[in-house]
């Protein structure tokens, strides 16, 4: 309910803007981004005249890619509408799989269970409350099997949002796919694989900075090799901004961990930058400031352009090309009004299409509050279809390319993206910046700063801070995953752990301790395989929980210190 | 002279969304508050164990993964189990269904907080349930 008090705040505020405006006054002092860009009244040839079409914008297709990796963009296909989905059991995630591809979905994304992410079985005692509450549990290969049942993996690309323990889930699949008869060549997807983002933001992570850095670029090492259609990491800005980051701060930080990825591979695994840097993706946030966005998404693909060039000095085209995916932005979403939310995420939709992505998730109205029911996930997935087929934003390529505005937003995400990135390069790279706490401190400021802005009402969320409920109402039944999941997998595993050869689990976790120990001995400066390890544990039934314990016994614990 | 109110941030379980927590820990420092910031992968007996260890006046709990309704009561229901239920303002915040509220509020918790709510509803809430609940002082 808006309420009484409240629709005569509203009429007030429409009658001061009238008077101001009378006086030749505008709304407020002060216009700008969710970066903090001051934004002028009007942009003109004169804003942009030091921007060179050629050599700064260029033709889609063609470096620096800024209006687009390709030539055509979306009059040749669509984007792959990609739902981040998963629910309870493998098999009640199997069931919402095919129910989205039902309403038009063309891509797989898996939203695994907090257990799951963190590297944690079902019945662990840390998993009390959270066994498919918020996402798919999988700790076996059986768990795997049950999840794709029905769906081939050489058919449909799948996304796998996972980090921490993204060899056991990634080699899960592949063991998948071999028991089918499909060798691993054919089989296409991404395992976001970037532990790095996980440190100050997201906070899924397990081990010291280091050791992630290892392990995910142990997994591109092994797909560069044996499995090329994989793309083997998502550099992720998308949960950077969730945890309180500015625009501006998510492009530099991002391309900040992936030059650390590109470094490290290059440098220690001594692998050619154009063997597994076509593979490299990202992923983005589309957040509130619509025009702001899509000068992020221009501003990425030519600063990854740019710095692959001339810093990795990467030769084949594929190599500079920032392919991305962009999900609408959680935290944007409100729990007052929650069915307006579905106007946001199609705006945000919107800039992350004009923005020129390669795959797009769009948030349920009800995230604010539950799991996606199911009709929410279909209208999110509709949507797309809608941004699509139905508004003609995808019949020309970068339609926004040339507007005044766009381009000098563009080039002011750019060169400041450029002078954070190389703030952090001076600093000694993405990992010594965290464990300087650098972007803790940084995030707590951003995220405080936007807080304090929501307060003043110098930013304007409806529902939140402008035409506020008296009483919140939504018309829907929030999502309840059955209490009883957790106790049936608990049975479950106690099971599977009985009817395996435990001997050969030992000696397989004794192998991936031996060879976790010989990384911590050489500080990580000559990495040696683990995913052959992994994967022979995956098939000797070993559970997803006793590889990332053997692992801990040798990593540790990390733990953040407390910086707000 | 009356001692600031002393508030344990803690967020139970294995969510990792801590913006949240972060900012209203850092919003209740700079209103006077004393916040010890438990951080992440907190069981409910650890919680416990810092609120008695700490001998604070509130308990805020940051939940956003679907798991509140079974580790918020865990965490009243062990701080009842040692009679400190009584004690200690427990609060909540996060992506809380209205329907579980009542849920919440029987195990034991005294107000919860919803996405949208501003530092200084938040601060105002304690100062008034340490007043009301625990009968203590404030400023």
């Amino acid at each position: 309910m808006i309420g009484e008090e409240a629709g005569k705040k509203l009429i007030k505020k429409a009658m001061e803007e009238r008077e101001r405006a009378k006086k030749g006054l505008e709304r407020r002092d002060d216009f700008e981004t969710l970066s903090w860009v001051p934004v002028k009244r009007i942009y003109t040839p004169e804003d942009v005249r030091e921007i060179n079409y050629d050599k700064d914008i260029g033709r889609p297709g063609e470096y620096p890619y800024t209006r687009g990796i390709y030539p055509n963009m979306f009059r040749g296909r669509i984007w792959t509408i990609r739902m981040f989905s998963g629910l309870g059991g493998p098999e009640d995630t199997n069931r919402r799989w095919k129910e989205l591809m039902a309403h038009g979905e063309t891509g797989l994304s898996t939203a695994f269970d907090f257990p799951t992410i963190n590297g944690i079985d079902s019945d662990d005692p840390l998993a009390l409350g959270e066994v498919g509450r918020c996402g798919v549990s999988v700790c076996t290969f059986e768990d795997m099997e049950s999840l794709f049942s029905g769906i081939r993996p050489d058919e449909i690309t799948v996304n796998f949002t996972i980090n921490t323990p993204a060899e056991y889930i990634l080699a899960s699949y592949f063991a998948l796919a071999k028991k089918r008869g499909i060798p691993i060549s054919k089989v296409g997807g991404t395992t976001q694989n970037d532990s790095l983002k996980d440190f100050y933001s997201q906070k899924h992570y397990r081990y010291s900075p280091e050791a992630h850095l290892y392990l995910n670029t142990d997994l591109i090492r092994y797909c560069t090799k044996n499995a090329p259609l994989w793309n083997t990491i998502s550099i992720s800005g998308y949960h950077i901004r969730e945890a309180g980051s500015t625009a501006l701060q998510e492009l530099a930080w991002t391309i900040s961990d992936g030059v650390e990825f590109v470094r490290y591979l290059t440098e220690r695994w001594k692998m050619d930058v154009d063997s597994f840097a076509p593979r490299l993706s990202f992923f983005w946030n589309a957040h509130d400031n619509f025009f702001e966005e899509v000068a992020k998404f221009r501003a990425a693909r030519k600063i990854w352009a740019e710095i692959m060039r001339d810093w990795f000095g990467a030769k084949n085209p594929k190599s500079l090309m920032c392919r991305f995916h962009v999900q609408t932005g959680g935290c944007t979403l409100t729990y007052q009004y929650p069915e307006t939310n579905i106007a946001r995420v199609a705006i945000q939709g919107m800039a992350a299409v004009l923005g020129g992505c390669q795959s797009l998730h769009t948030d349920s109205y009800d995230e604010a509050i539950c799991t996606p029911t199911d009709k929410a996930a279909d209208i999110a997935t509709l949507t797309q279809r809608i941004l699509a087929y139905e508004i003609g934003a995808t019949d020309t390529v970068d339609p926004l390319g040339g507007s005044y505005y766009v381009e000098w937003l563009t080039r002011e995400m750019t060169e400041g993206a450029m002078k954070e990135i190389e703030k952090i390069e001076k600093m000694g790279g993405a990992t010594k910046a965290i464990l300087d706490g650098y972007f803790w401190r940084e995030i707590a400021k951003s995220a405080s700063e936007y807080q304090g802005k929501i307060e003043k009402n110098e930013i304007i969320k409806v529902g939140v801070n402008d035409i506020k409920p008296e009483s919140i109402e939504y018309s829907f039944e929030p999502l309840r995953i059955p209490l009883d999941l957790e106790e049936k997998r608990r049975k479950w595993l106690k099971e599977y752990r009985e009817n395996r050869d435990g001997n050969k689990i030992d000696t397989i976790l004794d192998t991936i301790r031996k060879t976790a120990e010989e990384m911590q001995d050489n500080k990580f400066d000559e990495p040696q395989p683990m995913f052959e390890h992994i994967y022979e544990a995956v098939n000797a039934k070993a559970t997803m929980g006793e590889v990332m314990y053997a692992l801990q016994d040798v990593f540790g614990r990390f733990r953040e210190p407390p910086i707000f | 002279m009356i001692k600031p109110i002393k508030v344990l941030m803690a967020k139970p379980g294995l969510d990792g969304h801590d913006r949240g927590i972060k900012v209203v820990s850092r919003g209740l420092t700079e209103s006077g508050f004393e916040v010890i910031y438990a951080g992440l992968w907190n069981t409910p007996e650890m919680i416990v164990e810092t609120a008695i260890q700490e001998d604070v006046d509130v308990i805020g709990l940051s939940i956003l993964s679907g798991a509140h309704d079974v580790l918020i009561p865990a965490i009243t229901g062990a701080l009842n189990e040692r009679e400190l239920l009584e004690n200690v303002v427990v609060l909540v915040g996060g992506t809380i269904p209205l329907e579980d509220f009542d849920l919440l509020k029987r195990s034991g918790v005294d107000g919860i907080f919803i996405p949208g709510t501003t530092i200084s509803e938040i601060a105002n809430m304690i100062k008034k349930l340490v007043k009301d609940k625990l009968g203590k002082e404030v400023k």
